[in-house]
C-alpha cells in the first residue's frame, strides 16, 4: 500500500555511533519517521547536534543506518527488519546532496567545468566530449554562472557563486529528490536571498524535490511545504509551514519559534520570548522518556517515564509531548 | 557646549596596506554615541563593521592604520593614543566580547582564574574580595552554582555557558561602552535568546552602552536604539530603529530588509535579493559604492560619492535619490 505522491518514506530511522576509546554510543538519530511527497520542500529544523544532517545522509546511506526503513518512490533502500538493502549506485543518481560549507565542499584543484562534470562521468551519462560540455554550460546557466566561469577555479569565487557551482554539480545528474545541507547558512543575508530563489525556480523548472535542512526557522518557514522540528535525535513535530507557525503545538516548537528574532522593531517589542533554561543534553546520554523534560515547563512524572509518541493531534500535524492539551494555556 | 558623546567617530578613514595593495576598509565613517545607548552596526561580510568598533578600541592590525579623521571614545583621542596608554582605557573603560568565546578564554586556566584576572589588572581588590566580586558576576550573567564553576576549565562548559563567562569578564570592571561582535552568531537560537535576554537585562541595569555587531536583522530590530547600516567601509545609512526598518532612505538598506523572510506573513511572498556580489575593496568604485548593485542607479551615482542628506537630528542617509527628490520637491 504505497502512496502515489510520497517520493521518500523514513520509518523509525536510527543512526548511532559509536564513542572512540570507550563502550558508549551516540544517539544521533534516534527513531525518526516521516514522509516527503513528490516536488514538495520539507524543512528540517533543529538545534545544532539534533541530528539534522545525520538524517540527510543515512537516508541517502552515505552512512549506514543502525535501523528503520527508508523507502525511495516505492522501492525500499533500506530495511533492518527484512534485511534488504538496495545497491545504492543507481539511486545515487535519482538522489542528490547539497552541503553547507561552499568553501570546503568543492576540490580547489579542478576547475568549476570539471568540478560540475565530474558526477556525469562517474555515471557515465555523455560518450561525446561536446554534449558533455554543453550540458556543463547549460547548467551553470541554470544556477545563473556563465560559460566563461567554467575554466576558472573554486578559490576565484565568492560564498555565494561557490554555493550555485554545488548545486550545479548537484542537478548534474538531472536528480529527482536533493538533500539541501544548510546551503544557504555561510551566505551573506543579501546573497542568501539570491541561493534561495535560485532554489525555488529549480524546483519549479524541474519538478524537484527538496529535504531543506536548517537551523533558521525563518529561512525553512519561507522555503518549505511541511516542517519536522528535531530535538535531540527525535523528530518532535511535524507540520505544514503554516500550521506549524501559527498553531504550533509541541513546547519545545513554541520556544524555537519564540527566539526567532524578528526583523521588525514593532513585533519585537511586542512578543515575549520563551527563554529555555539550561543546554541541550548530550546524545551519549539522553534522558530517560521525553528527550525534552530536562528543559521543558510541562513536565511530570510521566514525562520521564515513557517517550511520548509522535501522534496526529490534527490533520497533517503531528507531535509528541504527554501534555499536548496544556501547552499554551 | 558640546554634548559628551560618549563615542565620537568623525569621518575616520582607515586603511591596511597588503602586498596587493592599499585596502580601503573605512571611508569616512561618522559615529555618535551617547552614554547608555545601544547602537547596532550590520552590513554584509568585509563591509568594516569589526574593523570600525576595533578602532575604538585602538585594536587595528599592524598593517592597518587611520589615515584620517578622529576616534574619540570617553573623552580619550583614540588616534593620538600610544598602546601603553590604550591598554589602561582596554578592559577598563571598554570591552569587546567575540564571535567565538574560545577567542577570549584561555583552555588551561580555570574560570576563575581568568575572570580573577581580569579583575585584579583593573581594580584594586585582593584575595577574598577577587572571589567574592566572580562569584558575584557569574550570577549577573546568571551561571548557576558559580563556586563550583570557578573550578572549571572553559571546555567543561556548553557553548552558551562560555559566552556568559565571556560577558562576565567583560563587565569585570563595569565598562561604559561594551562591544559585542556577533556575539550570537554561533550559538542555538535558544541559548541566542537566552544570551540577547541576559545583554539587555545587563544593559538595563549598568547603563553601560553596547555596540552590537551583526549580520542579523532580527537581533537588531529588538535589541538597539540606533542603527548604522554599512556598506564597503561607509556608513551608508544611520537611524533610529525605526527610521531604519519603517522609513529607509538607502537602496541598500531597503534591499537587506527585502531580501529577508517575514516570519509571521501567511501570504507567501517572493524574496527580493540584492542581485550581483560585493565590492571589492582594493578597487572600490568611485561613486555610491552601492551603485554597480543598485536597481536605481543612475549616471551620477557610478562616478560621484553621494552627499550626506540629514532627515532628523539622528537620522541620514547617502543615496543620490534622496538629493533628487529634494531637488524635485523643490521646483
Ligand atoms: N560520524 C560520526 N561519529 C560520531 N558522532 C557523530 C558522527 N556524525 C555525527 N555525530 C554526532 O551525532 C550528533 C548529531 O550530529 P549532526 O551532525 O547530525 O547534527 P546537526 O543537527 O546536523 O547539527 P548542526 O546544526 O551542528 O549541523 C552530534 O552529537 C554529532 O556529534
Ligand atoms: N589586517 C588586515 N589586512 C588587510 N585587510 C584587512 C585586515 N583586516 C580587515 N581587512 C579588510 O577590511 C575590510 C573590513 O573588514 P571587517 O572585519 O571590518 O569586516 P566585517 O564587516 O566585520 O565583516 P564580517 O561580517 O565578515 O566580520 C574587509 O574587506 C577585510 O578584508
Ligand atoms: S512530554 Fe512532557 S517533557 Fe516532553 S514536551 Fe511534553 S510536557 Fe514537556
Ligand atoms: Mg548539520
Ligand atoms: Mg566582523
Amino acid at each position: 500500500m504505497s502512496d502515489e505522491r510520497k517520493l521518500l518514506e523514513v520509518s523509525d530511522l536510527k543512526q548511532y555511533f559509536p564513542v572512540a576509546g570507550s563502550r558508549d554510543v551516540v544517539h544521533a538519530v534516534d527513531g525518526v519517521s516521516f514522509h516527503i511527497n513528490k516536488g514538495e520542500t520539507f524543512g528540517l529544523v533543529g538545534e545544532s547536534g539534533c541530528g539534522k544532517t545525520t538524517t540527510g545522509r543515512s537516508i541517502l546511506r552515505l552512512t549506514e543506518p543502525t535501523s528503520g526503513r527508508i523507502v525511495f518512490d516505492g522501492d525500499v533502500l533500506f530495511d533492518s527488519q527484512t534485511g534488504e538493502k538496495a545497491k545504492m549506485l543507481p539511486y545515487r543518481r535519482r538522489m542528490q546532496i547539497v552541503f553547507q560549507d561552499p568553501y570546503a565542499s568543492l576540490d580547489p584543484r579542478m576547475t568549476v567545468g570539471d568540478i560540475v562534470g565530474e558526477p556525469m562521468d562517474i555515471h557515465k551519462l555523455f560518450s561525446n566530449k561536446e554534449e558533455r560540455q554543453a550540458r556543463i554550460l547549460e547548467l551553470l546557466s541554470h544556477v545563473g554562472l556563465n560559460s566563461e566561469h567554467a575554466n576558472r577555479y573554486p578559490h576565484e569565487f565568492s560564498g555565494g557563486q561557490r554555493q550555485r557551482v554545488g548545486i550545479a554539480r548537484a542537478l548534474a545528474v538531472d536528480p529527482e529528490f536533493i538533500v539541501c545541507d544548510e546551503p544557504v547558512s555561510a551566505l551573506d543575508v543579501s546573497i542568501q536571498a539570491q541561493v534561495v530563489n535560485m532554489f525555488e525556480d529549480l524546483q519549479r523548472e524541474l519538478g524537484l524535490t527538496y529535504l531543506f535542512i536548517a537551523h533558521d526557522l525563518s529561512i525553512v518557514n519561507h522555503i518549505s511545504d511541511r516542517i519536522g522540528v528535531m530535538y535531540l535525535g527525535h523528530l518532535v513535530e511535524v507540520a505544514s509551514s503554516d500550521e506549524l507557525i501559527f498553531h504550533s503545538a509541541h513546547p519545545y516548537t513554541k520556544s524555537l519559534i519564540s527566539a526567532v528574532p524578528i526583523a521588525d522593531p514593532k513585533t519585537a517589542r511586542k512578543s515575549k520570548r520563551i527563554v529555555l533554561e539550561g543546554d541541550v543534553p548530550s546524545p551519549v546520554n539522553p534522558p530517560s522518556g521525553c528527550p525534552f523534560r530536562t528543559r521543558c515547563p510541562y513536565q511530570t512524572e510521566v514525562c520521564s517515564q515513557s517517550m511520548p509518541e509522535l501522534a496526529e493531534i490534527a490533520p497533517g500535524h503531528q507531535a509528541a509531548c504527554h501534555h499536548i492539551d496544556k501547552v499554551g494555556e | 557646549m558640546s554634548e559628551p558623546w560618549l563615542v565620537n567617530i568623525q569621518h575616520e578613514k582607515l586603511s591596511f596596506f597588503t602586498p596587493a595593495g592599499e585596502v580601503k576598509a573605512l571611508n569616512d565613517v561618522t559615529i555618535q554615541m551617547k552614554p547608555g545607548e545601544v547602537l547596532g552596526i550590520v552590513g554584509e561580510s568585509g563591509s568594516g563593521k569589526s574593523v570600525t568598533a576595533y578602532s575604538i578600541m585602538g585594536l587595528t592590525a599592524d598593517n592597518g592604520r587611520i589615515v584620517g579623521g578622529s576616534v574619540e571614545f570617553n573623552g580619550h583621542q583614540i588616534d593620538k593614543l600610544s598602546e601603553v596608554e590604550m591598554r589602561k582605557i582596554r578592559g577598563k573603560e571598554v570591552s569587546i566580547i567575540f564571535q567565538d568565546p574560545m577567542t577570549s578564554l584561555n583552555p588551561v586556566y580555570t574560570i576563575g582564574n581568568q575572570i580573577g584576572e581580569a579583575i585584579r589588572l583593573h581594580t584594586d581588590k585582593k584575595g577574598d574580595e577577587v572571589k567574592q566580586r566572580c562569584i558575584e558576576l557569574l550570577s549577573l550573567v546568571g551561571i548557576n552554582e558559580p563556586e563550583k564553576r570557578l573550578k572549571q576549565y572553559p571546555h567543561e562548559l556548553s557553548g552558551g555557558m562560555r559566552q556568559r563567562v565571556v560577558i562576565a569578564m567583560a563587565l569585570a570592571c563595569e565598562p561604559k561602552l561594551l562591544i559585542a561582535d556577533e556575539p550570537t552568531t554561533a550559538l542555538d537560537v535558544t541559548i541566542q535568546a537566552q544570551i540577547l535576554e541576559l545583554m539587555q537585562d545587563l544593559q538595563k541595569r549598568l547603563g553601560m552602552g553596547i555596540i552590537m555587531i551583526t549580520h542579523d536583522l532580527g537581533v537588531v530590530a529588538s535589541m538597539c536604539d540606533r542603527i548604522a547600516v554599512m556598506y564597503a567601509g561607509e556608513i551608508v545609512e544611520y537611524g533610529e530603529v525605526d527610521d531604519i526598518f519603517y522609513n529607509p532612505k538607502h537602496e541598500y538598506t531597503r534591499g537587506l530588509i527585502a531580501s529577508i523572510p517575514k516570519f509571521y506573513e501567511q501570504e507567501y511572498e517572493r524574496l527580493v535579493p540584492i542581485e550581483g556580489q560585493p565590492v571589492d575593496l582594493l578597487n572600490p568604485p568611485a561613486g555610491c559604492p552601492f551603485a554597480p548593485r543598485c536597481k536605481a542607479c543612475m549616471k551620477v551615482c557610478l562616478n560621484q560619492k553621494p552627499e550626506r542628506m540629514d532627515f532628523s537630528e539622528r537620522h541620514y542617509a547617502r543615496c543620490w535619490l534622496n538629493v533628487k527628490a529634494a531637488m524635485e520637491s523643490n521646483q
